[in-house]
């Protein structure tokens, strides 16, 4: 089994990606700010060791403390096996989709479209460690400033922003 | 060597399940001087099993890992559930993750947000003060609300419960709460005036986070990812504090990733004599298969919340003389109403998820009573009514759904930063036939039969709902809601299909399904929670509740885990009085 995506198959999936999340004056589309590469560590989350699946923690660093969402977490041995056969199926999955993508990106199945659509939303709004959200350009958009540890709002934040 | 090694044991007690029932019992074990194993089928992510037992620092803010890749277990692949609303729709209608707690140490206390109330007087005298309704099993519970007022003030303590009291419809208490109130959210106090113009009655909800450093743990610090999410700088107390505590004896060994599944009794099956698990620690054999170990002991504590404690004893054909294993399955029925206002309010992306609560419904006034009345119903109770914030981007951008209209909708956060919820977990009244049970075609991954659900709420859930939804739409509105909606967990009605959350209850209080009472004809445990058909096996969990009241049920399940493990040591809290 191939892992991971040939680069015509990077460039349908930005392009897919695209039109499913576009972006706008203010906003970035999903595959323009890392979609692609979100979904890459996804499917050669197991070239990692650990695998790239559950960040570590506890804070990114980005608002104190030590940067530790590099430090990737263990999976138990039947963890191992539930993500092989996972990403397995997400590999089979995306070679099969985007291979068979027409020019107008039209040949798709409501199955690939919402597999896509998931993965396009979780990597513009979720964690840049993940591959996705680049210069954190999905966060930024919606005025949202992503992981709050170890510093959080004061109560006067939260009862009067 | 562990205590009870001595006699031929592994130890005085074996305790399945790490969650706040299992954790309590642990705790209240330990305190008295018995040894125990506690086995807990998830992974480790909470805290070193070595002095000091430190936090491992695994939990962070971050939305992909807690909600879209099973964390904290369980995968679904490997531990599928099922669903169905009744035999119509033949073996199961949904098979995957049906209302799936946390499998990990801690189990569901470690990402709950964690509302802590008491139930109320009247909540364990149902049927004497209010009477039986058709279709349903209204039962007293077998212990009353003052036999359990130590135990609730002993597990506030535990945990660390922050609150204050100024709730009209709380029960008495014997004291005040460990800790003052943290933050209040700022749509929280925009909702709560509304809820007060409207003649309710909000207070600042009891939580299980510190809003002060308790016990060593710091004060929370309103980072925003608290419902669904493990604390990061250990704020919550549920149920670490109590791991910690029992492990800090020296008599706990914690062992993880061990999944009980076979509990060993005398040839009379009159007693437990331990349990065997599979050590999930290790990778399969070229069989595909964990090996299995053997654990013996003198006690045995089912604390696998109430979903898995009845799988376990039907797969064994244990404790079910009375056929009542797995039935009165009861959630909270949800109603969910939102309301969209122009301003942002912050509330998805700081302070606790919850912070006010309001209880009105519960009891209910002419209006309710006149409800009841032209269903026919001869009364009804509601919920709490939580009055919280929504969700993280991610899932907000799965709501937003694809298309051109996405990075605008985003932006103005609609169903984010500008939505405000209030959620009703109403009291779901018991039913023999709403049960877990076996699928007779779904296997997990070690080719045991998955537990299903079988579940269809009572017209009492109905007509509650559809009574109090428009009153707490109208709140909203006055709030300053732009545009309001109600729906239900589980959905009903022609669209039920299309729900976001799910055909499924998606509350995750979940009870019933072992029930306590004084007959062994018709409940599976004793008042003390000892299974009537193994007296040395003690359920330690909500599977024991009577009746669901309209209260999040942790408090009270880690209150009986409490009363139940002191009660075994013959080491029982002394009544209690209102100060
Ligand atoms: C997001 C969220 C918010 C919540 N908020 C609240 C709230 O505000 N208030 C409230 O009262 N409740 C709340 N709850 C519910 C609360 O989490 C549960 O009531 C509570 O965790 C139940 O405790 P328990 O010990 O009975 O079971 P669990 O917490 O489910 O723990 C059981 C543990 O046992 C393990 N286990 C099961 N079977 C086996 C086996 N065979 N072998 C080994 N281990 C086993 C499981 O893996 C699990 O870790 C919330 C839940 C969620 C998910
Ligand atoms: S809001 Fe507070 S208790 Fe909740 S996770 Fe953040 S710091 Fe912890």
């Amino acid at each position: 089994m191939q892992t991971g995506l040939t680069p015509t198959q990077t460039l349908s999936l930005i392009a897919l990606m695209n039109k499913l999340v576009p972006g706008d004056d203010l906003s970035p589309a999903a595959g323009d700010s890392g979609g692609a590469e979100y979904v890459n560590m996804l499917l050669t989350a197991f070239d990692y060791d650990p695998p790239h699946i559950w960040a570590g923690g506890p804070f990114s660093g980005r608002h104190g403390g030590a940067a530790s969402f590099e430090n990737w977490l263990e999976l138990g041995p039947w963890e191992i096996l539930a993500w092989k056969s996972r990403i397995e199926d997400l590999n089979n999955q995306y070679h099969a989709g985007l291979d068979s993508l027409g020019p107008e990106l039209a040949e798709i199945s409501d199955e690939f479209r919402e597999l896509v659509f998931t993965h396009a939303c979780e990597a513009l709004y979720g964690d840049p460690v993940y591959g996705g959200n680049r210069e954190m350009s999905g966060w930024l958009a919606i005025d949202y400033r992503g992981d709050s540890q170890p510093s959080g709002y004061s109560d006067q934040e939260v009862s009067a922003p | 060597m562990m205590h009870g090694a001595v006699d031929g044991v592994d130890a005085d007690a074996i305790i399945i399940g790490s969650g706040p029932g299992g954790a309590a019992v642990a705790h209240a074990l330990t305190q008295a001087g018995w040894s125990v194993i506690l086995l807990e089928k998830g992974q480790n992510h909470l805290l070193s099993l070595q002095a000091p037992f430190a936090p491992l620092g695994h939990f962070s803010n971050d939305e992909i890992k807690f909600t879209q890749r099973h964390f904290l277990g369980p995968d679904p692949l490997l531990e599928p559930r099922t669903f169905r609303r009744s035999s119509e729709d033949g073996d199961h209608l949904l098979t995957g993750e049906v209302n799936n707690l946390p499998s990990t140490l801690g189990g569901g206390g470690v990402h709950a947000d964690g509302k802590l109330s008491r139930f109320r007087e009247i909540d364990f005298q149902l049927r004497s003060e209010l009477g039986p309704v058709e279709g349903a099993d209204i039962a007293d519970w077998p212990l009353s609300y003052a036999d359990l007022e130590p135990y609730y003030a002993e597990a506030e303590k535990l945990v660390g419960v922050a609150g204050e009291e100024t709730n009209p419809f709380a029960a008495w208490r014997s004291g005040p709460f460990p800790m003052p109130p943290g933050a209040d959210m700022f749509g929280a106090q925009m909702s709560s005036a509304a809820a007060e113009r409207a003649g309710l009655h909000p207070y600042r909800a009891p939580t299980g986070v510190n809003s002060v450093e308790y016990q060593g743990r710091p004060a929370c610090n309103n980072c925003g990812f608290c419902a669904f999410y493990g604390c990061p700088i250990e704020a919550k107390g549920d149920p670490v504090s109590m791991l910690r505590a029992a492990l800090a004896t020296g008599r706990c060994q914690i062992i993880p990733l061990a999944y009980a599944t076979e509990i060993t009794t005398d040839p009379a099956k009159n007693r437990a004599t331990g349990v065997r698990y599979l050590d999930l620690s290790v990778a399969p054999n070229t069989q595909g298969e964990a090996p299995v170990r053997e654990l013996r002991a003198h006690h045995l504590v089912l604390a696998g919340g109430a979903f898995e404690t009845p799988r376990l004893l039907l797969r064994n054909e244990l404790g079910n003389s009375s056929g009542r294993v797995g039935r009165h399955l009861m959630f909270h029925f949800q109603t969910l109403v939102v309301g969209a206002f122009r301003e942002r309010l912050w509330g998805a992306s700081r302070g606790r998820s919850v912070t006010h609560l309001h209880d009105d419904h519960i009891d209910g006034d002419q209006a309710s009573r006149a409800a009841a009345q032209a269903a026919g119903l001869p009364w009804i109770r509601g919920g709490i009514v939580e009055h919280g914030s929504s969700t993280g981007p991610v899932n907000e951008a799965l709501l937003q759904g694809a298309g051109a209209h996405h990075p605008l909708a985003m932006r103005n956060s609609e169903l984010r930063e500008r939505l405000w919820v209030f959620t009703m977990q109403g009291e779901d009244l018991s039913q023999q036939t709403n049960r877990v049970d076996l699928d007779p075609t779904v296997r997990d991954a070690w080719g045991l039969p998955a537990g299903r659900v079988t579940y269809q709420p009572h017209q009492h859930e109905l007509v509650t709902s559809n009574h109090v939804a428009p009153i707490l739409e109208g709140v909203l509105r006055d709030a300053g809601a732009v545009w309001t909606a109600a729906s239900t967990s589980p959905p009903v009605g022609d669209h039920a299909g299309t729900s976001p959350l799910g055909l499924a209850p998606a509350t995750y209080h979940i009870m019933g399904t072992a029930k306590m009472g004084f007959d062994p004809l018709n409940s599976v445990v004793d008042p003390t929670g000892r299974l009537w058909d193994l007296p040395n096996v003690i359920i330690a969990d909500s599977s024991v509740f009577p009746t669901s009241a309209g209260y999040g049920p942790t408090l009270t399940l880690v209150a009986l885990a409490t009363r139940a493990a002191r009660l075994l040591t013959g080491n029982p809290l002394a009544q209690s009085q209102p100060t």
